[in-house]
């Protein structure tokens, strides 16, 4: 099984521990990725803001790239996952703009044919990988974990380019995942709400109030972490969780995992080497929960 | 067909006010919506159960409410599609306070139309006859024309969910109805008055781009794209100095320079280099980052062939 890796920026930049833990997942379950050096960022849906066109450029210069090598293209981000699979959409609707696009991709010599798979990593694993391969890799069940999931955006929505109603199980991928490799399942409403990163630098307030009413939510709930495929609400809702804490005048103190983090553990690969030491809010009881499972 | 409906009941004059679930099962037609079925519930079962409708065919917007969590009409929801594990769970509309069961207040969200003057205000010469406008222009805003004012955008939307203030995926639509309109504005169309009000704080530049208006939608507005079209009205008429328009400016120019996003420089480049107070309160998260060694690195890498993406920006840069 092969894929065109998309790590995408936040997870060489703000988070390498995602980087490095989604290598290693993949290394373990034998998934061969293939990265694309020269790959763009996906202009995160701001810079499409600002040029559309652009960005579809950008995407589908990627998608030729991924072409190239003849593989689907694997991402290990929401936001990225969403944004590609929108320009996707959109080329793959409109013959002339595809045409148009393409003009623009000829100086490099590259050619996008106008469809092609984009998976995250958490599909992959349960359309592609299936659980029924990778449930007997698991040496470390994640018994007596309460986990919660927290999706991201881009990933549940719009529903037509993520193509979710031909594919329903992607609609609860996550919390799938959770209880199949061992884990207490803490389900909650915010799972599809927005972690307010987009507006961190324009509404901090509104920013914050989001992060503090979704991490709260589940610390009450009972949860001992949120796990998320996506690196942007890891950004906030786990480095800006003590700001928001203190304006939401409470302590909350919830963990925010990486997807392939919570797998690696399942997997037997130790926390540090799935880079926890490097969050924000300290995993630490999440892992003595792991030894004692 | 037997349909187990749960519904989230209220009632804002009881003596304890409190909301609670209740389950009915009642028998309808296999082609019936999600509110036959409820009306069936209150003609058979429980004449108290209190909800709005009118036309039952998606044009009055009476009838919004959340079903299975996800803000929509209920007479454009078969009940077939809606039964998840047996049951369609009800609920009132979100993001606005309820009298009843699944009736809600509008005060709000009509002062937020409000808010917008939805009105056309042209502001250049009186023309000699009536005021032109192209087929194409009045075509490309039937599509925000066909809101029936439902309050399902509103009702799912994330950012009014944390701040009330917001004015929210329809009232934003509706201006997006006015600045979009030829006739609206000064000579050449431009509302600038209206995208400077629209600028302000709880204006555009305060939606999260989530979504979620989006798919709640009943109607095909795709209010957060018509909030994102008022962004670049915006950024063409040339009021870019706010942290949105700089957030957008600033991903183009740090994509173009490298390839890829850095993240280090873009909240600079967002709140602006003299926004000192501003730039100070990440500091916090910068050093916490950076004992954890989370911080991106200082010298953002390029990605290979960078110059293929700098010149393509270059070639599209508006
Ligand atoms: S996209 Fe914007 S307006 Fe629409 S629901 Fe999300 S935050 Fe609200
Ligand atoms: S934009 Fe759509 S969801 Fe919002 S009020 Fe209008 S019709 Fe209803
Ligand atoms: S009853 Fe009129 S829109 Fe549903």
């Amino acid at each position: 099984m092969k894929f065109a890796f998309y790590p995408g920026c936040v997870s060489r930049g703000g988070c390498p521990e995602l980087y490095s833990a989604a290598n290693l997942v993949c290394d373990k379950l034998g998934i061969e990725l293939e990265e694309m050096p020269g790959a763009s960022c996906t202009g995160a849906g701001v810079l499409q803001e600002k040029n559309r066109l652009l960005g579809d450029i950008l995407n589908a210069r990627t998608f030729a790239m991924a072409e190239k090598i003849g593989s689907p293209i694997m991402t290990i981000c929401s936001t990225c996952q969403g944004v590609m699979a929108q320009a996707r959409h959109r080329m793959n609707a409109d013959a002339d703009y595809l045409e148009e696009i393409n003009s623009h991709l000829a100086d490099e010599d590259l050619h996008f044919s106008g469809d092609i798979e984009i998976k995250h990593l958490l599909w992959v694993l349960i359309e592609d990988y299936g659980l029924e391969k990778l449930l007997p890799l698991v040496t470390k069940p994640l018994k007596g974990m309460r986990l919660s999931p927290f999706y991201g955006c881009y990933i549940v929505r719009p529903t037509e380019a993520l193509q979710t109603d031909d594919n329903p199980e992607r609609k609860v991928a996550l919390e799938t995942l959770i209880e199949a490799l061992g884990a207490t399942l803490v389900d909650f409403e915010g799972k599809t709400r927005c972690c307010g990163f987009p507006i961190l630098t324009i509404n901090p307030k509104n920013s914050m109030a989001m992060v503090a009413k979704h991490t709260a939510e589940v610390k009450d709930l009972g949860s001992d972490a949120m796990v998320t495929p996506c690196p942007l609400c890891h950004l906030n809702l786990d480095g800006f969780q003590p700001k928001a804490a203190s304006q939401a005048g409470r302590s909350i103190d919830m963990p925010i995992i990486h997807l392939p983090q919570m797998i690696g553990m399942a997997l037997g690969i130790a926390p540090k080497d799935l880079g926890m030491k490097r969050h924000i809010v300290s995993t630490q009881k999440l892992e003595l929960k792991l030894q004692e499972a | 067909m037997n349909v187990t409906i749960k519904v989230k009941r209220f009632d804002a004059d009881a003596e304890k006010p409190e909301s609670y679930w209740e389950e009915f099962t009642t028998e309808v037609a296999d082609n019936a919506t999600v509110l036959d079925a409820l009306i069936q519930v209150r003609e058979d079962q429980d004449g108290t159960l209190s909800l709005r409708c009118s036309c039952r065919s998606a044009i009055c917007g009476s009838c919004a409410m959340r079903i299975n969590g996800q803000g929509g009409l209920a007479c454009k929801t078969p009940a077939v599609d809606a039964v998840i594990d047996g049951t369609i769970t009800v609920e009132p509309a979100g993001n606005m306070p309820v009298i009843k069961d699944l009736v809600t207040n509008f005060d709000g969200f009509w002062d937020k139309i409000n808010q917008v003057t939805p009105y056309l205000q042209p502001q250049g010469p009186e023309p000699e006859a009536e005021y032109i406008a192209s087929n194409e222009s009045m075509l490309h805003l039937s599509g925000v024309t066909a809101c029936i004012m439902c309050g399902s955008c509103v009702s799912d939307c994330t950012v009014l969910e944390v701040d009330p203030t917001f004015l929210g995926p329809a009232a934003l639509a509706k201006a997006y109805r006015f600045t979009a309109d030829p006739r609206d504005g000064d000579e050449d169309g431009v509302s600038l008055d209206r995208l400077k009000d629209l600028g302000q704080k709880s204006g555009m530049w305060d939606c999260t781009r989530c979504m979620a208006c989006v798919t709640a939608c009943p109607k095909g507005v795709d209010p957060m794209d018509r909030i994102m079209a008022l962004r670049e009205q915006a950024m063409d008429a040339g009021l870019t100095n706010n942290n949105g328009a700089r957030h957008a400016e600033a991903f183009v120019e740090l994509v173009g320079h490298s390839g890829s996003l850095d993240e280090l420089k873009l909240p600079v480049k967002t709140v602006g280099i003299f926004n000192v107070p501003a730039l100070l309160s990440y500091v916090p998260v910068g050093i916490r980052s950076l004992r954890r060694g989370k911080l991106p690195s200082l010298f953002h890498k390029k990605i290979e062939g960078v110059e293929n993406v700098r010149r393509l920006v270059k070639k599209l840069e508006k």
